[in-house]
């Protein structure tokens, strides 16, 4: 059998497991309606954030968390989690990259991450979220050339509030789901982004999500507003240190295209896994939903998940707009005790919509992976179409793969097409790739490369390479 | 080149059952020769083509392999890639996704790499898959493919064959490459095959045809029967096979 060696390979160390020492200004543990006070004090924000986020908070106090994912969780303790934590600046908060504390800008050179911006990745403009606020936004003013507003989201809400109210939990409202009702109560930042009318974003823009203090939960909104004919590719990443404990991670991401935008959004997500035995590692529980409103728009979901204990997201698209488009393309990578609960939803509304969902599961050592996934075609959907594919690939006898597609089609001229297949990492391919002189890592990592193939073409060039270099950190071992 | 002595091999069945397939087979090949192995279905060619490329499925009760002087059931199965030993197999697999030509490059390089060569750069690499593809006559489109898949049967063995003729192995074994090809087909892989033999170089070509004995000319031809060697010879050897099937022999191995 292969799953020996294939234990020791994906036997992989966190790369990212340290924590920087930085002083922090965090609230203490717990959740009250004086928490939720106490962070809208701490933003600054205008009064109707505060109204929101209170009937949020009452919301979610009557609401209990979902059972039906194929995950399990010991129960979590909302009232021993830091709900704000932030690096402590000599002023009111950075202005320029001058102003980070240098400390930071380590860690996160530490990370691979362009802040500065004659970076790596140079002609990518990062928004980087360090535990609860937004350390640093790069390359403003070329974007504001172009009239693109790319900012923090605590200061967006201080500088166009009228978007913020406009938008905000127009896409996920706080009633959707326990977790968007406790976003919507305590998000402390995020990144927001506006593209004005017929206007395509200069550069790929970016953010990296970073968790450094102990027992803080991270709950980071984001917002992208793709004005008509405008056209934007959004690339997130995560990282966290690695702990005993299990941090949570409440994150809520709403895309809104208008008529003919398009918006393109990728997500690497390397959140600390937990180590072998399971132990540590982030709750990753996540709703991200783009709503296609306008004609001809398209929203585009790309997420490659390597990390994380635990993953409950559903990137999703609400296909209002006649000739709208929706696309998910994912691959998901479970080891060790790691579970992933993740798919899609593709609502069709307007006509002649279609969706396209490619989902990889990969599992390894103990790791469970769910691909579930709802087509839902209203009777208004004249003509659309549907196509999903999802293939699970299995690297040892003890992981599992499961499969819950979920198809209403209402409308008879609609088509929905489905394809799966689940296989065992061959033993025939390694071996063929090994008599050719190939390693046995080199074997798998080509291998499952292959499988990710079609998603990993999705990626913008940059992070297509960067991704494939995470998976073969995630399945390298001690061979050799 | 290769001197096996008394190899007994069985695998476990579906209902983790031994089975034995060689039972104490012995062979010795010298460097420069090309031996045939014939033999009835099932009486364990290809367990041995795989036993000696490394596959671990299969447990070694007895016997031993040399392989230059080596002890070659030690080595993991890519140290013996990387000392020469190519198998061009019987079922080559698919690999979906995996570019073929960058397959290709990923051998060629490994195999470089451990007999101390630099790699080989894209644009170079390029020109020689180009000019060995067209030997087999493989169109350069199937190097943009994903390695074997939705390749026609005869198209994986001229596949197989192209990566002979990169990876340039000392000891090759054709597990029933004719199987599949068409007659022009089988006449180029034969060309193929004996344009890379020299007298370092060893031939094991496993077959149940005469046919391609006549490209390919034999200086040992084998008859294996139930997981051993029941009689060795020369060319003729294998008319004589054509002419009478395998009873007369099984008749006197019977108990
Ligand atoms: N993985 C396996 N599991 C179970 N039985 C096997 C396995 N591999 C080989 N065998 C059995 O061992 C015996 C020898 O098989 P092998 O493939 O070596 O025969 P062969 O001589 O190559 O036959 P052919 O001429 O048909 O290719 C057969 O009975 C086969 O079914
Ligand atoms: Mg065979």
């Amino acid at each position: 059998m292969a799953n020996n060696y294939l234990k020791e390979i994906v036997n992989k160390s966190y790369p990212y497991g340290f924590v920087t020492a930085i002083e922090s200004d965090a609230l203490a543990p717990g959740l009250t309606e004086e928490t939720i006070h106490a962070i809208w004090e701490k933003k600054k924000e205008p009064e109707f954030m505060l109204a929101w986020r209170l009937q949020a908070y009452r919301h979610w106090l009557t609401m209990t968390s979902p059972q039906w994912a194929h995950i399990q969780y010991p129960a979590i303790d909302y009232q021993s989690i830091i709900y704000y934590s932030a690096p402590r600046a000599n002023k009111e908060g950075p202005k320029s990259l001058e102003d980070v504390d240098p400390k930071l800008l380590e860690t996160y050179k530490k990370l691979g991450i362009p802040l500065h911006e004659q970076g790596r990745l140079a002609g990518v403009a990062v928004d980087a979220v360090f535990d609860s606020v937004s350390v640093a936004t790069t390359f403003k003013a070329k974007l504001a050339e172009a009239g693109v507003i790319f900012c923090p989201l605590s200061e967006a809400v201080q500088t166009h509030p009228e978007l913020v109210e406009k938008y905000l939990g127009s896409v996920v409202p706080y009633r959707d789901n326990f977790f968007a009702a406790l976003n919507s109560a305590v998000f402390s930042d995020g990144s927001f982004v506006y593209i004005p009318k017929g206007v395509r974003c200069p550069m790929e823009l970016s953010t990296y999500f970073r968790i450094n203090s102990a027992k803080t939960g991270q709950f980071e909104r984001t917002l992208i507003i793709a004005d008509e004919g405008s056209y934007v590719s959004y690339l997130e990443g995560c990282t966290a240190p690695m702990r005993d404990e299990n941090q949570l991670h409440a994150a809520v991401v709403e895309l809104v295209a208008l008529d003919n935008a398009q918006i393109k959004y990728s997500t690497v997500q390397n959140w600390y896994p937990g180590d072998e035995n399971g132990r540590g590692g982030i709750f990753n529980f996540v709703t991200k939903r783009g709503a296609c409103r306008g004609v001809k728009s398209k929203i585009s979901w790309t997420q490659i998940e390597t990390g994380s204990a635990i993953t409950w997201k559903y990137p999703s698209v609400i296909l209002q707009g006649d000739d709208s488009v929706g696309e998910f393309y994912s691959v998901a990578l479970t080891h060790h005790h790691q579970q992933a609960d993740t798919g899609t939803k593709m609502l069709h509304i307007g006509k002649n919509t279609r969706s396209t969902i490619i989902s990889k599961g990969i599992s390894a050592g103990h790791g469970q992976n769910t691909y579930r996934g709802m087509v839902r075609m209203l009777p208004t959907a004249a003509n659309a179409r549907n196509f999903t594919q999802c293939d699970s690939l299995l690297l040892s006898a003890t992981c599992g793969a499961h499969t819950f597609p979920f198809v209403e089609a209402k409308n008879p001229t609609a088509h929905v097409e489905h394809e799966a297949s689940t296989s065992k990492i061959g033993e025939d391919q390694l071996f063929y790739c090994r008599q050719r002189g190939l390693s046995q890592e080199d074997a798998v990592s080509m291998i499952v490369n292959g499988f990710c193939k079609q998603v990993f073409k999705e990626l913008p060039m940059e992070f297509a390479v960067e991704a494939q270099k995470l998976l073969e950190v995630s399945l390298e071992g001690s061979v050799g | 080149m290769l001197s096996i002595n008394g190899l007994h091999v069985s695998i476990q069945d579906e209902k983790q059952q031994a089975k034995t397939i060689l039972r104490g087979l012995s062979l010795h090949i010298k460097p420069g020769e090309v031996h045939t192995i014939m033999g009835p279905n099932g009486s364990g060619k290809s367990t041995l083509a795989n036993v000696l490329a490394g596959r671990t499925e299969y447990q070694v009760h007895g016997g031993h392999v040399e392989f230059n002087g080596e002890d070659l059931l030690a080595l993991t199965p890519e140290e013996r890639a990387a000392r020469g030993l190519f198998l061009a197999f019987q079922y080559p697999v698919e690999i979906p996704g995996v570019n073929n030509m960058y397959f290709l490059r990923t051998a060629l390089n490994g195999v470089r790499k451990q007999r101390g060569l630099s790699p080989l750069d894209a644009a170079d690499f390029l020109t020689l898959v180009k000019a060995k593809a067209q030997e087999v006559g493989l169109n350069e489109a199937f190097l943009q493919r994903a390695v074997n898949e939705g390749f026609s049967g005869g198209e994986k063995k001229r596949n197989e064959i192209l990566q002979m003729l990169l990876l340039e192995p000392r000891f090759v074994i054709l597990d029933e490459t004719d199987s599949g090809l068409d007659i022009d087909a089988l006449q180029m892989v034969a060309q193929c095959v004996n344009r890379h033999r020299n007298a370092q170089r060893s031939v094991l070509v496993v077959t149940h045809y005469q046919r391609l004995l006549d490209y390919i000319v034999p200086d040992v031809v084998h008859v294996m029967v139930n997981g051993r060697i029941l009689k060795s010879g020369d060319k003729s050897l294998a008319l004589e096979l054509e002419a009478k099937g395998y009873g007369w022999l099984e008749a006197g191995e019977i108990r």
